[in-house]
């Protein structure tokens, strides 16, 4: 099967500063990648660069089997992948439902997202959809933050660090809707520090530390013992 | 019963500053970006307004109305290929660029103009006034108010009810996660240009109608926006209309004390506003 997404050597970084040297990543489609690593991996960096946040060269990032990158966000947008930033980014000055329907701005094809349908997934946004999104709780703010990623109808959901800071119930509540996620056809990449968390739901493993690669594999093919030395390195 | 007359005719002077600040705080809400030319672009509005007058004979109005799709489309063609290149973290860029093309059209105006007073001639309606009891009010200031009122209702309702305005909404919070979201700002932030050069082109009707201009007032008029901006608070377009209003009714106070205290008692209000309020009478809740 031809890859949805695929990266070759891909570097990026900030300024002077690389945060990645030569990331080798494919994504099926309809698969749930996660990507681990340890803070200042390079995670957050990774899927900027795919999103069309950082520069790159175009051949170093393929979507469908075209070279994307270093296409600007918007353009990465309307080709079908959305992102879920980290710590949310929602529109201050846009209501819940605001902020759904400026994730429409990037939709290219029909598909199975609508308001509606974002709604029966989170039916909680649907009764505060006219509050002003920050004042909602931090988990509800993450359910804007994935609905409004899905209203593009993206074939691939990047979803960087969706759990963080928020407490186990919630995160619970937010991960149940995964399953749907991708009953809608999408494949997602789910970037995580919470690895139990991350290896429950995905179908594939890239572990990262310091801009690279260190362990891929299924979740069931990779011992505890593996993943801590890709991790904390050997040294831990 | 004077000083009721005064209150009213520096509250009508508002609307005319409340049109001259309107574009400039639509601008400036989006992208951040101190247009120091807006001045400049009121007078070349207002040059276009008096040429389609007296070489077509068209009505004022109707002449308005056909310069307001031109103002818009140099409003576009300026953002998108000149101000969005100045557009970053620094903000000296925009203001140098502005500065510069203020003085490029002070003096393409003065070439193509000469400097010779103009004014728009809008026939029995200069002189037409409605008798309200105590006062007395010129139809064409009640028009002026009139339509800075219907600007700020209709700019509202386009920023606060139409997926373009929601796009301005979020552009101006979060630019690059609007860009994630698949809203191209180079388009985004012509359009508001373009937007704000119609509501200049209403300023320049009421402007060129009520008083002489010449190629040099632009300044002037900015001046009077960006007072009006600030005492409303950056942002909010209602505040606008009261910043304008306030600056209007201290300069006809002042005029009436003693016509040389016009224009200075308008800066003293501006002045004290700043020293009350530092950040403007009805400020945004963030940023």
């Amino acid at each position: 099967m031809t890859p949805l997404l695929e990266t070759r050597g891909l570097t990026a970084g900030y300024g002077d500063f690389r945060a990645l040297f030569g990331i080798d990543l494919a994504v099926l489609p309809g698969e749930t990648v996660a990507i681990i690593g340890a803070n200042g991996a390079g995670k957050t960096t990774l899927l900027r660069a795919i999103a069309g946040v950082l520069p790159c060269a175009p051949d170093q990032v393929r979507f469908r089997g075209d070279p994307v990158g270093g296409l600007p966000a918007e353009a990465i947008v309307s080709r079908g992948i959305a992102m879920v930033p980290e710590g949310r980014r929602l529109f201050p000055s846009l209501s819940v439902e605001e902020n759904l329907l400026i994730g429409a701005h990037g939709r290219r094809a029909q598909g199975p997202w609508t308001l509606d349908a974002v709604y029966g997934l989170f039916p909680v946004l649907r009764e505060r959809r006219a509050s002003p999104a920050t004042a909602l709780s931090g988990g509800q703010q993450q359910m804007v933050a994935i609905g409004r990623a899905l209203m593009s109808n993206p074939a691939l959901l990047l979803c960087d660090e969706i759990s963080l800071g928020l407490a186990p119930v919630v995160i619970r509540d937010i991960y149940r809707a995964l399953p749907r996620i991708r009953e809608g056809g999408a494949a997602v990449v789910i970037v995580e520090q919470d690895i139990g968390q991350a290896l429950q739901v995905a179908d594939r493993v890239y572990c990262l530390m310091e801009g690279r690669i260190t362990l891929t594999g299924a979740p069931a093919a990779l011992s505890r013992e593996a993943i801590h030395a890709a991790y904390f390195g050997e040294a831990a | 019963m004077i000083w009721l007359d005064t209150l009213v005719q520096g509250v009508l002077l508002g609307g005319l500053y409340a049109l001259f600040a309107a574009g400039l705080s639509l601008v400036f809400g989006i992208m951040r970006l101190v247009n120091l030319a807006h001045g400049d672009l009121i007078v070349a509005a207002a040059f276009l307004i008096l040429v389609l007058v007296t070489w077509l004979g068209l009505n004022p109005f109707l002449a308005a109305l056909v310069a307001a799709p031109v103002m818009f489309a140099a409003g576009w063609v300026l953002q998108r290929h000149v101000l969005n290149r100045t557009l970053g973290p620094d903000i000296l860029p925009p203001l140098l660029v502005t500065f510069g093309l203020s003085v490029v059209l002070q003096n393409a105006m003065l070439q193509g103009f000469s400097a010779d007073s103009r004014r728009i001639p809008a026939g029995a309606l200069e002189t037409a006034s409605l008798d309200l009891g105590p006062v007395s009010v010129g139809v064409l200031p009640l028009l002026t108010f009139a339509s800075a009122v219907v600007v700020i209702v209709v700019l509202n309702h386009v920023f606060y009810r139409t997926a373009l305005g929601r796009a301005f909404r979020a552009t101006s919070d979060d630019l690059t996660t609007a860009r994630l979201m698949g809203i191209r700002p180079a388009g985004v932030f012509a359009t508001a240009t373009g937007l704000a050069m119609v509501v200049v082109t209403i300023a320049a009707l009421y402007l060129g109608m009520r008083a002489n201009f010449d190629p040099s007032i632009g300044p002037a008029r900015l001046i009077y926006a960006f007072e009006a901006v600030i005492i409303g608070g950056l942002g909010s377009l209602w505040g606008t209309l009261a910043g304008g209003i306030i600056i209007g009714v201290a300069q006809t106070a002042g005029a009436a004390v003693n016509p040389e205290w016009q224009i200075l008692a308008g800066h003293l209000a501006f002045l004290i506003v700043l020293l009350l309020r530092p950040r403007g009478l009805f400020p945004r809740a963030f940023d």
